[in-house]
């Protein structure tokens, strides 16, 4: 398919987009597992870039995509690992508030 | 694969249109399990633009993935922690709100603004390798990124392990910091079964 129809642009600002309602929701969050969610979020706007980038700029050793599909190895662990935490949170706590996680202030 | 202009611009629009008011519904909607199907939509409309962009090897393994396997891990995550709450009302949010709010849109226009500034250097169409995408990626897996590869393994079986223990059920009797004991409710007890013969 040739790309010429849709410039990159499109691409970064729907990427940059994504990403910074990722860090919304990350920053407002009081709910942990929505917390996890955003992460995923700016995960995916990463990804985006990084494909984009692989088609437009580097479209004969695409070595994007393979960057694409470690970020997404990574995404897999990171949300079993961090569902893990937020299970073991809430036996202790029996909350999933933000607010009131704080066993590692100092 | 060759799509006429119009169809390519009409999906990307339309996959771009899912993904932003997905992403915003995500975030903000009052009810987590609407988030949770949204994002799976999310995810799925990102497989779609990888489509667009010739990675279909890519868009199926993020269907894989993230819809069959995070989004769903996250939905069982809700079903596990889900009791309606009424959250301690904060102070100053109204403060936090504006100040986040103003990060995201200070670093969203600034990132909008080296997308359109910034020259790309576009390589040619004719080099593009098009449909054999996959067969350049698993040249990839296997030649120069054979390290990576394997470290990916060692980790996803360490995410495992690691998951297995934090979530096992022997959990501490008494709060750390306070020293309270901890409400057990949620932890399994030792039960008559259900559907036990009474005669």
């Amino acid at each position: 398919m040739n790309l010429e129809s849709i410039p990159i642009q499109a691409f970064l600002i729907v990427s940059s987009a994504l990403f910074c309602t990722g860090i919304w929701g990350l920053l407002n969050s009081r709910n942990a597992v929505r917390v996890l969610m955003s992460i995923e979020l700016m995960l995916n706007a990463v990804n985006i870039n990084l494909m984009s980038f692989s088609s437009y700029v580097d479209n004969n050793l695409i070595q994007g995509q393979v960057f694409t599909i470690f970020v997404i190895t990574v995404a897999a662990a990171e949300a079993a690992v961090g569902l893990a935490i937020l299970l073991s949170l809430y036996r202790n706590r029996v909350t999933v508030d933000m607010e009131s996680f704080n066993l590692l202030k100092w | 694969m060759s799509i006429a202009i119009t169809t390519q611009i009409i999906c990307f629009s339309v996959l771009s249109l899912i993904i932003l008011i997905g992403a915003l519904g995500v975030v903000l909607l009052e009810n987590i399990v609407y988030s949770a199907f949204l994002l799976g939509g999310v995810f799925m409309s990102v497989a779609g633009l990888y489509l667009l962009l010739n990675a279909s090897f890519v868009a199926a393994a993020q269907v894989l993935v993230y819809v069959g396997a995070v989004n769903v891990l996250i939905i069982f995550a809700i079903m596990l922690v889900n009791k309606k709450e009424d959250l301690k009302p904060i102070s100053d949010i109204k403060s936090r709100r504006i100040i986040s709010t103003s990060i995201c849109l200070t670093l969203l226009s600034l990132l909008i603004r080296v997308d359109l500034t910034n020259v790309w250097s576009l390589s040619s169409p004719q080099n593009s390798i098009g449909e054999e995408s996959t067969i350049r990626i698993g040249e990839h897996l296997f030649s120069d990124y054979l390290l990576p590869f394997e470290v990916a393994s060692v980790l996803l079986l360490m995410a495992m392990i690691g998951a297995i223990v934090l979530a096992r059920r022997d959990v501490m009797t008494k709060d750390i910091s306070t020293g309270l004991p901890v409400d057990q409710e949620l932890i399994e007890k030792s039960s008559e079964p259900l559907l036990t013969n009474k005669n």
